[in-house]
């Protein structure tokens, strides 16, 4: 269902990333010298401690920072401005207050100026899928957290991204509704050829749901260390929580972040 | 999907709420949701008990109750005051001359109302058009200024100061300027009802969620689509607080007008009666100068009910009226 992005070569290359921010006094480095290579319909998560510059590398990607130096491209092509070839999801669910479920879904197609009958099927198709079947028309103060997160996530996909970028979309969402926003989150990606990079502050969400996990330090952020996730493409949430590989990996992060939040 | 039983218990709670059903209206409406939808909802939805359960829009009906339970408590004041008024001017513990009966106010109206309605239409006119005028005017400079750096610091500072000069003062020289006709009066409108206009729309279209408009970029719409679908609607509510504001001072600027150099309208009336010492006459005329004013006024906020239905300060204004 999504546009696959060309088989070979990378969905984002980043070498090299630097970002500084001059306030008028001081000057702060979000990112040192960062390099990272996506490959096409990779999960990648991300993990740091606050503040160590994770949501300023999905802006660099999507186009929205311009970094101080280094070299970025978005499906082998550099990135210069706003990137149209993305999905983005924050943490905040960022939904235009007086329009229903389905109407903000359907503002990405509006915006963009797509088809209206092909929009509105696709719409349709991505509300079943997320069970907000029966909400179409729910402002978004009558729906609970979990279902607003729901609604900007298939906002993010009506457009078929080849790329999904995620700032800690499920942050604000109670334990229980987080881990069903996972396994869904999971199946969605499964179930196409999205290249997704998710930034989390969960160890267990980040092993769980990628295929890589990327390691931060705090500020200035640098890339420490990268895991492969050695676990099943398919996944079961629970099965992968009382998984040793997933408790192993889940310790050796946990130390690595303790590590690097001591050191600074 | 995977898809547990407390979920789906949530989505029917929250459904019931969403579509307006009476049986739920009724203890939703009052601001205290009912114990077991709030306690099921944010469970599965993880939002503190305190924001869910927010009320639904609620019916017709219930509103309808809500604004003549919201009346009746000014009309009761009203009617004291009225009766005050009545009794102080029926007994003559001040003369008739200074404060006349309700009755003569009445009689003083229905007497000469043909005169007094041509004199409330051109009011109006001024008023109305000096407010469209203002609106418009007030919008467009917003809209400069929350876009531009240049202009935002070109025009804020003197359009702030500008709304230090009392503009009141002004008359005279509009008059000098265009005339006796009806122009100075709806300039003076629209002097005076412009600032609360660019006030409130640069509040507005400066609200904006800043990841709003990260996401109006990556959906690689321009700034007029950004603006049509994103900005103004969500500067709305701030707008039409401003739009209030400025209906009532567009009242005082067309009547100040009329003040200074008029042959028609309530301002001259105004003038005239208080020459003649006719009370009675200057509160006929105090009396259409307000109503215009009120009905100016409630027809911006029936704008406001049907352009922003869903923002919060309509939802709560309901809550607080019924409880």
């Amino acid at each position: 269902m999504t546009a696959a992005p060309a088989a070979t070569g990378t969905a984002i290359g980043m070498s090299g990333v630097t970002v500084r921010f001059t306030s008028r006094r001081s000057q702060t480095t979000a990112l040192d010298d960062v390099s990272l290579d996506i490959e096409p319909g990779e999960f990648v998560t991300i993990v740091g401690p606050s503040g160590c510059g994770k949501s300023t590398l999905l802006k660099i990607v999507a186009g929205l920072v311009t970094p101080t130096s280094g070299a970025v491209s978005l499906l082998q092509r550099p990135v210069r401005g706003p990137q149209k070839e993305i999905g983005f999801v924050f943490q905040k669910a960022a939904l235009l207050e007086w329009r229903g479920a389905r109407a903000n879904i359907l503002l990405q197609a509006e915006m963009r100026g797509m088809d209206r009958a092909k929009a509105s099927r696709r719409a349709d198709q991505l509300i079943e899928m997320t069970g907000l079947t029966g909400f179409e028309k729910a402002l978004p103060h009558e729906l609970s957290g979990g279902m607003q997160q729901r609604v900007a996530l298939c906002r993010a996909l009506l457009h078929s991204p080849p790329v999904l970028l995620m700032d800690e979309p499920f942050g604000a969402l109670d334990a229980l509704t987080r881990e069903q926003m996972n396994a869904e989150l999971h199946r969605i990606w499964r179930e196409t050829d999205t290249t997704v990079v998710l930034v989390t502050h969960s160890i267990a969400e980040a092993v769980f749901l990628g295929t890589r996990v990327v390691v931060m330090s705090a500020r200035p952020g640098r890339i420490i260390r990268t895991f492969p996730v050695e676990l099943p493409a398919h996944r079961d949430y629970a099965q992968v929580m009382s998984d040793p590989r997933f408790d192993r990996l889940a310790t050796d992060l946990r130390g690595l972040l303790g590590s690097a939040a001591a050191n600074h | 999907m995977t898809e547990n039983s407390l979920d789906t218990a949530g989505r029917q709670a929250a459904a019931k709420a969403a579509g307006g059903d009476p049986t739920a209206a009724s203890p939703l409406a009052s601001g205290t949701p009912t114990p077991a939808g709030d306690q099921v909802r944010s469970t599965v939805a993880g939002r503190p008990s305190g924001v869910g359960g927010r009320p639904p829009r609620p019916t017709l009906g219930r509103r309808a109750a809500a604004f003549a339970d919201s009346l009746w408590r000014p009309a009761l004041v009203l009617a004291v005051v009225f009766a005050a008024w009545w009794f102080v001017a029926a007994q003559e513990y001040v003369p008739n001359y200074l404060v006349p009966t309700p009755g003569q106010v009445w009689e003083t109206m229905t007497g000469q109302w043909s005169e007094l309605a041509r004199h409330t239409l051109v009011t109006l006119y001024e008023t109305v058009l000096g407010f469209v005028l203002a609106a418009a005017l007030g919008l467009a400079t917003a809209v400069a200024i929350a876009y531009s750096r240049t202009l935002d610091k070109a025009l804020y500072p003197i359009v702030l100061f500008a709304q230090v000069i009392p503009k009141i003062a002004i008359a005279p020289l509009l008059v000098v300027w265009f005339g006796l006709g009806l122009t100075p009066k709806i300039i003076l409108a629209v002097l005076i009802a412009f600032f609360p206009v660019v006030i409130s729309g640069v509040a507005g279209l400066r609200s904006t969620d800043p990841e709003l408009l990260d996401l109006a970029a990556t959906m690689g719409a321009g700034p007029w689509r950004t603006f049509r679908k994103i900005r103004f609607p969500n500067a709305l509510p701030h707008l039409m607080a401003g739009l209030k504001v400025a209906v009532t001072l567009a009242v005082v600027g067309a009547v100040v007008g009329e003040f200074v150099g008029a042959s028609e309208g309530l301002g001259y009336v105004l003038l005239l009666a208080n020459g003649n010492l006719d009370s009675a006459l200057l509160f006929a005329d105090l009396i259409l100068m307000s109503a215009i004013g009120i009905v100016l006024f409630v027809l911006v906020e029936i704008a406001e009910a049907l352009l922003i239905p869903w923002h919060a300060s309509r939802r709560a204004s309901v809550s607080l009226t019924t409880s």
